[in-house]
C-alpha cells in the first residue's frame, strides 16, 4: 500500500526511530524519575516539547509545499490558526457553566457583547468529533477555494507567495474584530478540560505531548508516502519546469491543489493540537510574521527532506524560547539574521550539511539551487 | 450714553440664543454711534490714550464681581462705551487673558508657561514683565457669558476695517438674526464692499425672513450648503405654512443632491490621498520588484528610514519645521538609498535568480532594521511636526474643505512618479536598466555594467522608499513599525497595476484608494481592507499579470 | 505487511495499454489543421493569417528567420497561447482551441523545446517514467507501482537514446545534447500521434545529429512530426517537405530543392544572410 511505501526507507525508519525513542525517553524522564533528580522533566517541559512537535507537524506540512511543490506559502499560519480555533471552540464550549458570568451555553466574550445567542457557526462545537472534524475541514475547504482559484488561474512563484500572504493578513484583520464572533483581539483561552480530562493536570500534558508525537509521525509518514509516489515526482517536475509538466499530460493544477490541500489539513491539525497546550488562539497566530517565520524554519532545517524541517522548528523554537528568556530584545536581531545567513550560506538547511555522509541515498529530490525558481518576468 | 441702562440681565441667564434682542439694540446704538467709532478706531494707533482710564477701570472693575448676570451687564456696558480697547477687552475676557494682579491693577497675559507669566497693562498695553501666577487672579466667566461675549464680539466686528474679523462675524450672525438686528443689518449690507460677508449676510437675513415667513427670502439660500441654513430649512420644511414648507423642502432637496456630490468629491479626495501614499509606498518596489525582479521585504523598512529621517532633521533644527521637512527630501532619499545599496550588496546579490530566497533575507533584513530603530531610537512613536504652510485646509466651500497636507502629499507622489518616468525614459541610467532587464547577457556584452545597473535600479528604488517615508511623516506618527503597515499593501498595489508597469502601479495605487474610501462608510475600516485584500485576491485568479500586464513569449519567463 | 500490500494489487489494465481518451479521426484528411490563425502581442502580429495542414505520417520541417512566429505556433497549438483568430483542429474531431495542455498533451501531442526542458532534479529513467503514457490522474498516480512491462518499456527507450549507463543519475548533470536525447526520449514514451520538436539538433555534435536524423525519420510514418530547425544541413538531411515562415504567415511551401530555390525565400534569407547560421 502506497501509505507504508516509505517504511523501506533508511532515512524514515531512522526519523520515526528518534521519533519514537525520544518520545519513550521524556515520558521515562517525566514518570519514572523523582523530581529531585537532575535529569527529572517537569510537566511545563513536557509541555513545551509538546508545543515544539506541534510545530514540527506545522514544518513538514509547509516544507511539503516548498520542498516538493516550489510553492513558497506565506500563509499557511492561516491554517494552523484555523485549526486551533477549531480546537479552541470546542474547548470553549467544554468550559460550560464554569465561565466568569456562568453562561450554560455562551462563552465569556459573548456574554461581554451582550450576545443572546451562539452565533449558528458555532453549533456542533460541542461534539468532540465535530470538533475534529472541523479541524482538517476548516483549513482544508479554505485550502481548497484558494488553491482552486490560485492554480486555476496559474498563480506561481512569489505572486503566490504575495497573495498568500495577503490572505493570512486578510485573515488575521477579521479575527481581529469582535463582530466575527471569535472573541476578537482576546482570541479563545481559559480552557478546562479535553474529552473530560482536566488540560491542567501533568497526566493530560503528558498524554497531549505523545499525541501530538504520534500526529507527527503520521503526518511525516503521509508526507514521506506522498513525496516517494509517482505523484511526489510529479511535484518536483512542476517544481522544476512547470510547462514542461503540462505538456506531458499532467493537469498540474490538480496536483498542486491536492498536495496545498493535504498541507493545509495537516497544519490545521497541527494548529489544534498546539492550542490545548498553550491554552489560547488568538489572531496573532495569523500574523504575517509568524507564517514567514515557519518558512525559516524550513529553510533553516533544510528544504525537501521533510525530517530537515522537523529539525529546523525544533531548533528555531529552542533558540527563541532561550533567547526571549534571557534578552528578549535581541530575539528579533537573531532571526532577522538567520533569515540573511541561512538564505546566502546555508541554502540547504542543517540538513545539506548531514547530507555529505549519506550522499548515496537513492533520494535525488533535493533541489538544486536555482532549479526550484522561477526567474520572474520582467 | 455711556451708562444706558439695557435689559442685560435676560443675556446673562443660560440661553444664548436670547441674547439677540439686546445685541440687535447694541447694533441699533452702533449704527448712530458709527461716524465717532470709525473716527475712534482710526486713532487708536496714535492715541491709545483719548478715553478717560478712570472711565476705562470702571468698565473693568465692574466685571470683577461675583454674579454672572451683573458680570452680563458689565460686558454690556463695555460693547456700549465707544472705547477703542472695547473689542481687545472682550477677546481677552474670553480667552481668559484678563486678570487681575494683587494690587488691583488689570492685566493681559501674553504668555501663560510655567510659574511666573509676562503680562501687559489692560489700559495702556504696556509690558509689565513678568508676575507670577499666585499673584493674579482671572474674571471667570461661564458659558452663557462665553456665548454672550463670541456674539457682541461678532457685532462689534463687524464694523471692523479687518476684512477677516467681518467674515468671521458674518459667519457667526448665520442663523443668529432677530427682528431688532435684521433692521440695521440690511444697510450694513448695503455698505459692505466685500462679497462673501455680503453673501454671508444676505443668508443671515433670509433665515430670518424666512422664520417670518417670507417665501420670497428662499431664493437667496438656495444652493447654500451651509448647516445652519440647513437647519433654518428643515424647521421652516416642518413648519405651518403649507407653501412655505414645500418650497424650502424642494430647496433641501437641491442642496441635498449638492452635498452629495461634494461628500462624493471628498471621498474622492481622501481616496487619492490614501492612493498617493500608496503609490509613494509601492513605486520604489514597483521599481526593484519590476525591473529588477527582485523582492524587497525590506521595503517597507526603507519607508521608515525615510520618516525617521526627517524626524531626526526637525531634531537638529528645532523651530524650524518647513526647512527641516525640505532639507529630509534629499536626506531621505540619500539615506534610504544608502541602506539600499548595503542591502543589494550585503544581501541580494548573492541570490540573483531566486526570488524566492530574495524574499526571505530581505525579510531578515526588515526584522533587523526594525529592531534596530526600537533599540537605538525607541519602541514608541515619534511626531513629527507639519510646517504652518502645510497645515490647514483649502476651503471649496461650505460643505467641502481640503486639508492642506493630503494635498501636499497628493502633489509630491505625482512629482515623484513624473520624474521617475523621465529617468527610465529619458536618461542613460533608464535606458541601461531597461536593457540589463530584457537581456542581462546581450546588455553585458554591449559594455554595460550589469552590476552597476543593479546597483543603481536598487538605489533609486530604495531612495524612493524614502521619500515616500519623508511624505508619510506628515500624515501619520512615525515609529517602528510604520514600515510593516503598508508592505503587504504595497506589494498589492505592484502586482495590482501589473509587475513592470509603473504606470499600472500608478492607476492601481489610486484607484485602490478610492476603493479603500467609499468602502469605509458602510462596511468600517477594517472590513474595507479586508474586502479590498479579497478583491484583489479575486482579481489576481482573473488577471494573474495584472491590470496592464506586459505581454508576448518574454513575458511567460 | 504483504496483506496491505496484496489488497492494493487489484486486477488493473496496466495503464500505458489503455486506450487514449478518444482517437483522432484522421478518415477524412490532416491531422493538423491551421487555418487563418492570427495573434498578436501588444499590437504586434507574431502570426499573421497563418494556413497550415500536416498530413497523417508526414515529417515536416518548418524554417524562417528569427521572429517568424515558429515558435509561437507550437505555442499555440499546444495550448499555450491562445489565438486572437482562427481554428486550429487536430484531425476533425477535436478543437485544439477548446482545450487546455494537458488535454491536448493527452490527445496524444507532444512537444520538445526550444531550450531543452527536462526534470533536473529527477533521474533520467525517473524522467521517463513520468513520461510515459499512463493515467494521469492523482489518485492512480499517487498509488502507481512500477511494473515490469513499463519497466521494459522505459529500458528500450533508454537503449534507443543511448542514455542506458546514465539511467540513474540526475538529469541535471546531463550535457546539452544529452538533454536534447532524453527530451526526445520522454516523448517517445508518450506515444504522440503528433510530434513538435523544436531545434531539436541545436548544441549537438554531428555524429549525435546523424543519430537524431535517423530517429526522426524512423518516426515519420507511424507518427507525424513537425521539426522546426535553423541548421539547413540538417533539414536537407530529413526533409521531404518544408514550410517557410516569415512574419507569422507562409512564404513557401514544398520540397527543399523548391523552397532554396524561390526568390522570395532567398531574399528573406539571403537579405539576412546571418540568420543561416
Amino acid at each position: 500500500m502506497w501509505l507504508t511505501r516509505p517504511f523501506s526507507e533508511r532515512s524514515t525508519q531512522l526519523f520515526l526511530g528518534v521519533l519514537i525513542a525520544a518520545m519513550t525517553l521524556v515520558t521515562f524522564l517525566h514518570l519514572a524519575l523523582p523530581e529531585s533528580n537532575p535529569l527529572y522533566v517537569n510537566a511545563y517541559t513536557v509541555n513545551l516539547f509538546g508545543k515544539y512537535l506541534s510545530y514540527a507537524l506545522l514544518a513538514v506540512a509547509v516544507d511539503l509545499v516548498w520542498g516538493y511543490l516550489g510553492i513558497l506559502s506565506l500563509g499557511h499560519g492561516a491554517f494552523f490558526a484555523l485549526g486551533g480555533y477549531a480546537m479552541g471552540m470546542y474547548l470553549m464550549r467544554q468550559i460550560g457553566d464554569r465561565g466568569v458570568y456562568g453562561h450554560p451555553e455562551l462563552p465569556d466574550f459573548m456574554v461581554f457583547l451582550n450576545w443572546d445567542s451562539l452565533p449558528w457557526y458555532w453549533a456542533g462545537f460541542d461534539m468532540a468529533w465535530f470538533a475534529f472534524l472541523m479541524v482538517l475541514l476548516a483549513p482544508g475547504l479554505l485550502a481548497l477555494v484558494f488553491g482552486f482559484l490560485a492554480f486555476r488561474s496559474r498563480v506561481t512563484g512569489v505572486y503566490l507567495s504575495i497573495i498568500t500572504q495577503a490572505l493570512t493578513f486578510a485573515l488575521m484583520l477579521a479575527f481581529f474584530r469582535n463582530e466575527m464572533g471569535f472573541g476578537g483581539n482576546n482570541g479563545l483561552t481559559d480552557f478546562r478540560d479535553i474529552l473530560g480530562f482536566n488540560l491542567r493536570s501533568d497526566s493530560v500534558r503528558l498524554g497531549l505531548f505523545l499525541a501530538t508525537g504520534v500526529a507527527l509521525g503520521l503526518g511525516y509518514l503521509i508526507c514521506r508516502a506522498i513525496a516517494s509516489s509517482k505523484l511526489g515526482r510529479v511535484c518536483v517536475a512542476t517544481r522544476d519546469a512547470e510547462a514542461r509538466t503540462r505538456f506531458l499530460g499532467y493537469r498540474v493544477e490538480r496536483f498542486q491543489l491536492f498536495v496545498f490541500v493535504v498541507s493545509a489539513m495537516l497544519a490545521g491539525v497541527a494548529g489544534a493540537l498546539y492550542v490545548p497546550q498553550v491554552g489560547i488562539i488568538n489572531p496573532s497566530e495569523f500574523s504575517p510574521l509568524f507564517s514567514i517565520e515557519i518558512v525559516l524554519w524550513v529553510a533553516l532545517g533544510g528544504r525537501a527532506t521533510l525530517y530537515g524541517a522537523v529539525i529546523g522548528a525544533i531548533l528555531v523554537n529552542y533558540a527563541k524560547t532561550i533567547f526571549t528568556g534571557v534578552m528578549p530584545e535581541a530575539w528579533l536581531f537573531a532571526l532577522g539574521a538567520m533569515f540573511v545567513l541561512v538564505t546566502v550560506f546555508l541554502p540547504k538547511g542543517v540538513a545539506g550539511l548531514l547530507a555529505y555522509r549519506r550522499k548515496n541515498s537513492t533520494s535525488s529530490s533535493t533541489p538544486g539551487n536555482t532549479s526550484n525558481t522561477k526567474e520572474v518576468s520582467a | 450714553m455711556r451708562n444706558f441702562p439695557l435689559p442685560w440681565p435676560c443675556a446673562a441667564r443660560a440661553r444664548p440664543a436670547s441674547a439677540w434682542p439686546a445685541l440687535a439694540w447694541m447694533l441699533l446704538l452702533m449704527l448712530l454711534l458709527m461716524p465717532t467709532l470709525a473716527h475712534a478706531q482710526d486713532q487708536t494707533q496714535n492715541q491709545p490714550q483719548d478715553q478717560s482710564d478712570d472711565a476705562a477701570i470702571e468698565l473693568l472693575e465692574a466685571l470683577d464681581v461675583s454674579s454672572y448676570a451683573d458680570k452680563g451687564a458689565a460686558i454690556e456696558a463695555i460693547v456700549t462705551s465707544d472705547d477703542s480697547r472695547a473689542r481687545e477687552w472682550l477677546q481677552e475676557l474670553l480667552d481668559g487673558r484678563l486678570q487681575r494682579t494683587d494690587d488691583g491693577r488689570f492685566v493681559v497675559v501674553l504668555e501663560n508657561r510655567g510659574r511666573d507669566w509676562p503680562v501687559a497693562d489692560a489700559l495702556t498695553g504696556e509690558a509689565l514683565g513678568e508676575i507670577s501666577r499666585r499673584n493674579l487672579e482671572r474674571i471667570g466667566i461661564n458659558n452663557a457669558l462665553r456665548n454672550q461675549l463670541r456674539s457682541a464680539i461678532a457685532v462689534v466686528d463687524l464694523y471692523s476695517p479687518d476684512l477677516e474679523r467681518r467674515r468671521a462675524s458674518a459667519e457667526r450672525l448665520l442663523g443668529e438674526v432677530d427682528a431688532d438686528l435684521a433692521e440695521p443689518l440690511v444697510s450694513v449690507i448695503e455698505g459692505e464692499e466685500d462679497d462673501q460677508v455680503r453673501e454671508r449676510l444676505v443668508q443671515a437675513l433670509a433665515i430670518h425672513r424666512i422664520e417670518l415667513g417670507e417665501l420670497d427670502a428662499l431664493s437667496q439660500l438656495e444652493g447654500s450648503l451651509h448647516p445652519r441654513v440647513r437647519v433654518a430649512l428643515n424647521r421652516a420644511a416642518s413648519g405651518d405654512d403649507p407653501v412655505l414648507a414645500d418650497a424650502a423642502r424642494s430647496a433641501l432637496a437641491g442642496i441635498e443632491q449638492q452635498l452629495k456630490i461634494n461628500r462624493g468629491l471628498e471621498t474622492l479626495y481622501f481616496g487619492l490621498s490614501l492612493g498617493s501614499v500608496l503609490v509613494l509606498a509601492a513605486i520604489g518596489l514597483a521599481i526593484t520588484f519590476g525591473v529588477m525582479g527582485v523582492i524587497n521585504m525590506a521595503h517597507g523598512e526603507l519607508i521608515m528610514l525615510g520618516a525617521y529621517t526627517t524626524w531626526a532633521m526637525q531634531q537638529l533644527l528645532p523651530g524650524q519645521p518647513g526647512l527641516a521637512l525640505i532639507l529630509s527630501i534629499p536626506a531621505g532619499f540619500l539615506v534610504a538609498a544608502l541602506a539600499g545599496i548595503a542591502i543589494e550588496r550585503g544581501v541580494i546579490q548573492f541570490l540573483k535568480g531566486r526570488p524566492l530566497e530574495t524574499l526571505l533575507a530581505t525579510f531578515g533584513v526588515s526584522l533587523i532594521l526594525q529592531q534596530l530603530v526600537r533599540t537605538v531610537i525607541s519602541p514608541l512613536n515619534r511626531t513629527v511636526v507639519s510646517p504652518e504652510w502645510m497645515s490647514g485646509s483649502l476651503h471649496i466651500n461650505d460643505a467641502l474643505s481640503l486639508t492642506l497636507n493630503r494635498m501636499f502629499v497628493l502633489g509630491f507622489a505625482l512629482v515623484v512618479f513624473a520624474g521617475l518616468m523621465l529617468i527610465m525614459r529619458r536618461t542613460r541610467l533608464g535606458l541601461e536598466v531597461r536593457a540589463v532587464t530584457q537581456n542581462r547577457a546581450m546588455a553585458r556584452s554591449m559594455g554595460i555594467r550589469a552590476t552597476r545597473v543593479d546597483i543603481m535600479t536598487f538605489a533609486l528604488g530604495s531612495g524612493v522608499a524614502g521619500l515616500a517615508g519623508v511624505a508619510l511623516s506628515q500624515l501619520t506618527n512615525v515609529g517602528p513599525n510604520l514600515g510593516q503597515n503598508y508592505i503587504i499593501d504595497s506589494f498589492m498595489v505592484v502586482v495590482f497595476g501589473g509587475v513592470g508597469n509603473l504606470w499600472g502601479t500608478l492607476v492601481a495605487g489610486l484607484s485602490l484608494g478610492v476603493i479603500n474610501q467609499v468602502l469605509e462608510p458602510w462596511a468600517g475600516a477594517v472590513l474595507a481592507k479586508i474586502i479590498v485584500l479579497v478583491f484583489i485576491i479575486l482579481f489576481i485568479q482573473k488577471r494573474p499579470r495584472g491590470l496592464f500586464p506586459q505581454k508576448g513569449r518574454a513575458a511567460e519567463g | 505487511m504483504s496483506f496491505l500490500g496484496s489488497l492494493s494489487e487489484r486486477d488493473r489494465v496496466f495503464d500505458f495499454l489503455m486506450p487514449a481518451q478518444s482517437p483522432v479521426d484522421v478518415r477524412h484528411g490532416p491531422i493538423l489543421y491551421l487555418e487563418d490563425v492570427t495573434v498578436s502581442f501588444d499590437g504586434f502580429k507574431a502570426i499573421n493569417d497563418l494556413n497550415l495542414t500536416i498530413d497523417d505520417g508526414e515529417l515536416r520541417c518548418i524554417i524562417g528567420p528569427n521572429g517568424a512566429g515558429k515558435t509561437t505556433m507550437m505555442d499555440i497549438i499546444t495550448g499555450k497561447t491562445r489565438p486572437d483568430t482562427g481554428k486550429v483542429w487536430f484531425g476533425s474531431r477535436h478543437n485544439l482551441l477548446a482545450m487546455n495542455e494537458p488535454e491536448i498533451a493527452s490527445l496524444g501531442i507532444g512537444r520538445k523545446f526550444q531550450k531543452p526542458t527536462v526534470f533536473e532534479a529527477l533521474s533520467v529513467f525517473e524522467n521517463l517514467e513520468l513520461a510515459m503514457a499512463a493515467d494521469k490522474r492523482i489518485l492512480p498516480t499517487l498509488t502507481a507501482r512500477m511494473v515490469e512491462p513499463v519497466r521494459e518499456r522505459i529500458e528500450e527507450v533508454l537503449e534507443t537514446i543511448g542514455l542506458t549507463e546514465l539511467r540513474h543519475r540526475p538529469a541535471g548533470i546531463l550535457s546539452h545534447g544529452q538533454k536534447q536525447w532524453l527530451e526526445i526520449g520522454m516523448l517517445l514514451m508518450q506515444r504522440p500521434r503528433l510530434l513538435l520538436v523544436d531545434e531539436p539538433v541545436a548544441g549537438m555534435t554531428e555524429q549525435e545529429m546523424e543519430r537524431t536524423a535517423e530517429l526522426l525519420t524512423g518516426l515519420a510514418g507511424k507518427q507525424s512530426v513537425v521539426v522546426v530547425e535553423h541548421d539547413m544541413g540538417f533539414v536537407r538531411s530529413i526533409a521531404r517537405k518544408v514550410t517557410v515562415l516569415h512574419q507569422g504567415s507562409v512564404l513557401a511551401e514544398g520540397s527543399m530543392d523548391q523552397v532554396s530555390n524561390d526568390p522570395r525565400v532567398v531574399e528573406v534569407y539571403l537579405g539576412a544572410p546571418d540568420e543561416e547560421a
